[in-house]
């Protein structure tokens, strides 16, 4: 691995455009470099996210202590009802099962908690461990379903066989075996949310505003889910997806096996809203629903334009860096920021896909820094670069940004208002706002005391 | 979970956790690796684990935490992770530039068998940089044997006896703690005016100042040069059995340096067991700083010892935290009647004894009989709870679900908390640590008195 003066790697290097400069294709999708400080999590991560918000299943976690206990309940996905889901359930492998097999502490632990817990779903997650030491998940869980008759789903998650996507995979395999009907599916006229996790309560706008236009909502993957709702997804004549980078190919699956058409839409900001709820109305067909979702778009955009506007005001000129999990989210931040007044002059993701890369490519201004699989060192330089005044990102990045006297906002699993819709919108606005307007940056000297005041900005 | 916990306690043949009340080895070697000066502490294995490592600690601390991983893949955990390990170590060195790079490993990379301590010396490391390890599989232990194992590796890769007569100074390895601890307890020390070197050191890494800048290795850490020296020094002082006996031991025998394991030095006379023994080893007088703050300490226990006498109390975390906690509140008159830790007996291959043994001594001296667990899990703290009701509980964030579903004053104190912010610059180490903790529980517990007081009850001066 080369490296320049600056402190470049060199085999970065293709993992790093700026826009209007070089015509070169970014690299993504790709495996991160040994010996990297990476920001991107594991297969298991990702299927974990997915599935947790199920929230009156056991989700047990076959391997050692560690991962149960990262995973427990940092979510921030709320219930209406079950909380078993925001327990950590662990088989808690010990040397012994690492040489002879963790099938026995398998068995004891998901008979013990069904006992427990009277659950009707379990889902089993493997780790890095079980991959290496060969527990016949799929043995086991048959057999427990049986023996307990409820149903009880492996979710073959090992942390090493490729990143958070192929987590996202594993979790839409699991969900695909849930739903699978025993008998004829009766259509309805109702549509599936997919790709919302009801971070804040976030799945709540949302059904709350497709309630108003008449839509009939069967069941939202997986905010705020349940065993019983879930099973009745295949009945839908339509799935609308949010987050695309985790439900696309469930969407593809659904599609194949019940045709169910798909399409994606986004409440992340006024713009993408009012413009998801035509896309839904005008899909159904109905023209009582694109009726009713103009009223809707109209009243709410009157409504939260006059909110949004003070902010603007303040926060116009400032600069934005994103760096998030996924590349639809980041799409919708740049046009969210756009509505607030602030240009975004430096995106990248953990796991963007190709073409997402393209919209924003599209989407960003000349001069943007566009980057795949970021490091902290790579971010620092950028946002200072391009003279950044705000960060989005996740919790190992907030520090960060903090210590660069940078305002911060998390758009991943710690936000704890909803973004979501033109609630979320307004509070986006308000969150960004407090941050890049706080006092605190008044206090930042960085040779002492006397320096006194400087401005952020 | 709220409260899904049933009350009915059943045998529990599965073995299997739920709600842990501790987590895996490499988060503490972590940990501990980020207490040596400019030192990159590196992860072997998978990049899952390492990024849920960071995370947590960065929620713990509110700063950044750097650490580095093989970045595994299915092929590496096939052939081996060797080929991953010597391009990290090259990496590593040249791009992030540390001093010291010290990996521990996973739990894959520790089943699929890689030799760490060869793969190091066949890899080239440039002159002046050095690379060290631990093994620390998570099928063992916990979180605080992760935090043992790297501190001994550092004793083991480090530290050398290089002086004919020993040197008037004194080790402190001072535990799984925060910083703001090991601020606390090297001031006592140097108020003591001995010589010391505190290894691994944290303060000055995870609770940097804001200077506008962002450091990859922030002024902090003890240096190799220190932990080299500790082979010379006199006396080593392990505070915290499970995390500090087993490096302080085996300093003891590389290096022929003795050692004296003591209690975390939380509350009255685990402090005064510190500063005694620093006395005694060192013939210095205590100074008279620190008798009064001694002496401030007595005179906040006797204001308001009536309102903890007799108060029940459960609590929870990492082993040498709860001893020093139970010590403490057993001193103002409280009974802890639920005592319980997620790490298993002592640490690995340890010399370490029983947490349970411990906990029981003390209680027995003070004529309570109470449940006591070590390896225990939150659901068990909360079947107890639920039919042996407390009047406070404290532990980590993690209580604070049972405080909710049983409606408990709570108190937090341990790792991880990760709901509130400051705690880790504030010490409960030393008599000002105890002061503070006098002052948490104290409101705790008034403020819910003040909450339930019926209108009139509700009293101006309590
Ligand atoms: S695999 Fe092992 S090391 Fe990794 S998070 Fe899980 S318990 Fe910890
Ligand atoms: S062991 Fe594997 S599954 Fe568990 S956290 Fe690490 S990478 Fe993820």
């Amino acid at each position: 691995m080369a490296e320049d003066n600056a402190g470049r790697i060199a085999e970065r290097d293709g993992f790093i455009v700026t826009k209007g400069k070089n015509k070169k294709q970014l690299q993504c999708d790709t495996d991160s470099s040994a010996g990297c400080v990476s920001q991107r999590a594991c297969v298991y991560c990702g299927a974990r996210v997915v599935l947790n918000p199920i929230t009156d299943a056991i989700h047990l976690v076959h391997g050692p202590i560690g991962c149960a206990s990262y995973t427990w309940d940092i979510r921030g996905s709320l219930s209406s009802g079950a909380e078993l889901y925001r327990n950590s359930f662990s088989t808690d492998l010990k040397e012994q099962d690492i040489i002879f097999g963790g099938a026995k502490r398998l068995n004891a632990a998901i008979d013990g908690l069904v006992e427990k817990y009277q659950a009707k779903l379990v889902f089993v997650y493997s780790t890095c461990i079980v991959g290496v030491i060969g527990d016949d998940l799929e043995a086991i869980c048959t057999a427990a379903s049986q023996k307990h008759n409820i149903e009880v789903i492996p979710v073959e998650s090992s942390g090493f066989i490729g990143n958070k996507s192929a987590g996202y995979r594993a979790a839409g395999d699991a969900l695909l075996r849930l739903i699978k009907p025993s008998e004829p599916i009766v259509k309805s006229n109702s549509i599936n949310y997919l790709g919302d996790f009801n971070l804040a309560g976030e799945a709540w706008i949302i059904h709350n505003y497709l309630r108003q236009i008449g839509v009939e909502l069967n069941v939202t993957f997986t905010g705020d889910s349940h065993y019983t709702a879930l099973k009745s997804a295949p009945k839908a004549k339509l799935n609308i997806i949010q987050c695309a980078g985790s439900m696309l190919y469930l969407a593809g699956k659904m599609e194949e096996l019940y045709q169910i058409p798909y399409i994606q839409i986004s409440f992340l900001g006024i713009e993408d809203t009012a413009a998801s709820l035509r896309k839904i109305a005008a899909t159904l067909g109905e023209e009582s629903m694109i009726a009713k979702a103009e009223d809707l778009i109209a009243k709410e955009t009157a409504r939260v334009e006059a909110i949004i506007k003070g902010y603007r005001d303040k926060l116009q000129g400032k600069k934005a860096a994103i760096y998030v999990g996924g590349g639809f989210k980041a799409i919708s931040l740049v046009k969210q920021f756009r509505e607030i007044g602030i240009d975004v002059v430096m995106i990248g993701t953990q796991t963007g896909r190709k073409e997402e890369y393209e919209t924003i490519n599209n989407l960003v201004d000349d001069g943007t820094v566009i980057l795949d699989d970021a490091n902290p060192a790579e971010l620092e330089r950028f946002m200072m670069e391009k003279g950044a005044h705000l960060l989005v990102g996740g919790v190992k990045e907030r520090p960060l940004a903090y210590k660069l006297g940078i305002a911060f906002i998390d758009h991943n699993h710690d936000r704890k208002h909803p973004l979501s819709g033109f609630e979320g919108a307004v509070n986006f606005a308000e969150e960004v706002y407090s941050t890049v307007c706080s006092p605190v940056w008044k206090s930042l000297s960085k040779s002492g005391i006397d320096r006194g005041v400087t401005d952020h900005g | 979970m709220l409260d899904c916990t049933p009350k009915e306690i059943t045998e529990r043949k599965s073995g299997g956790m739920i709600n842990p009340a501790k987590t895996c080895q490499p988060i503490g070697a972590m940990y501990a690796a980020l207490g040596i000066h400019k030192c990159l502490p590196h992860s072997h294995g998978s990049q899952g684990c390492c990024s849920y490592h960071r995370m947590h600690l960065t929620r713990h601390f509110r700063d950044p935490v750097m650490a580095s991983t093989s970045c595994f893949t299915e092929g590496s955990s096939v052939f081996g992770g060797g080929a991953n390990l010597k391009a990290s170590i090259q990496n590593v060195f040249h791009i992030y530039k540390p001093d010291v790079m010290a990996i521990h490993t996973t739990c894959l990379t520790e089943t699929i068998g890689d030799d760490v301590s060869s793969i190091i010396k066949t890899a080239d490391v440039a002159e002046g940089k050095l690379v060290i390890h631990a093994n620390t599989p998570s099928y063992v232990g916990s979180h605080i044997t992760g935090f043992s194992n790297m501190t001994k590796a550092m004793v083991s890769y480090i530290a050398e006896s290089t002086l004919p007569v020993k040197k008037e100074q004194v080790n402190i390895i001072p535990g799984f703690v925060n910083p703001g601890d090991m601020r606390e307890i090297k001031r006592l020390v140097k108020s003591m005016d001995i010589e010391y070197i505190m290894f691994p050191d944290t303060s000055g890494v995870v609770d940097s100042p804001m200077t506008g800048e962002f450091e990859m290795y922030p002024e902090g850490g003890t240096t190799v040069e220190q932990i080299k020296d500790t082979g010379n020094s006199q006396l080593t002082l392990a505070l915290g059995r499970f995390a500090s006996s087993d490096p302080a031991d085996l300093l003891n025998k590389q290096c022929e340096v003795p050692a004296a394991v003591l209690k975390t030095p939380i509350g009255i006379k685990a402090t005064d067991a510190l500063l005694m023994t620093l006395r005694n080893s060192f013939a210095r007088e205590i100074p008279k700083e620190l008798e009064i703050e001694r002496g401030q300490l007595v005179d906040i226990m006797t204001d308001t010892h009536f309102h903890f006498h007799g108060k029940t109390v459960a609590i929870f975390g990492d082993p040498d935290i709860v001893t020093g906690i139970t010590e403490f509140v057993l001193s103002l008159g409280m009974v802890p009647v639920h005592v319980l830790t997620g790490t298993p007996g002592g640490s690995s291959n340890s010399a370490a004894g029983s947490f349970e043994d411990d906990i029981n001594e003390m209680l027995t001296t003070a004529g309570i009989t109470a449940n006591v667990k070590s390896a225990g899990d939150l659901f068990t703290l909360h079947q107890w709870i639920k039919n042996q009701p407390v009047d406070l509980l404290i532990g980590n964030t993690y209580g604070k679900y049972i405080a909710r579903a049983e409606d408990i004053p709570f108190m937090r104190v341990g790792f991880p908390i990760l709901d509130r912010s400051v705690h880790s610059y504030l010490p409960i180490v030393g008599y000002q640590g105890a002061m503070r903790l006098i002052e948490m529980i104290s409101n705790t517990l008034l403020d819910r008195a003040d909450r339930d007081a019926k209108d009139e009850d509700f009293e101006l001066v309590m």
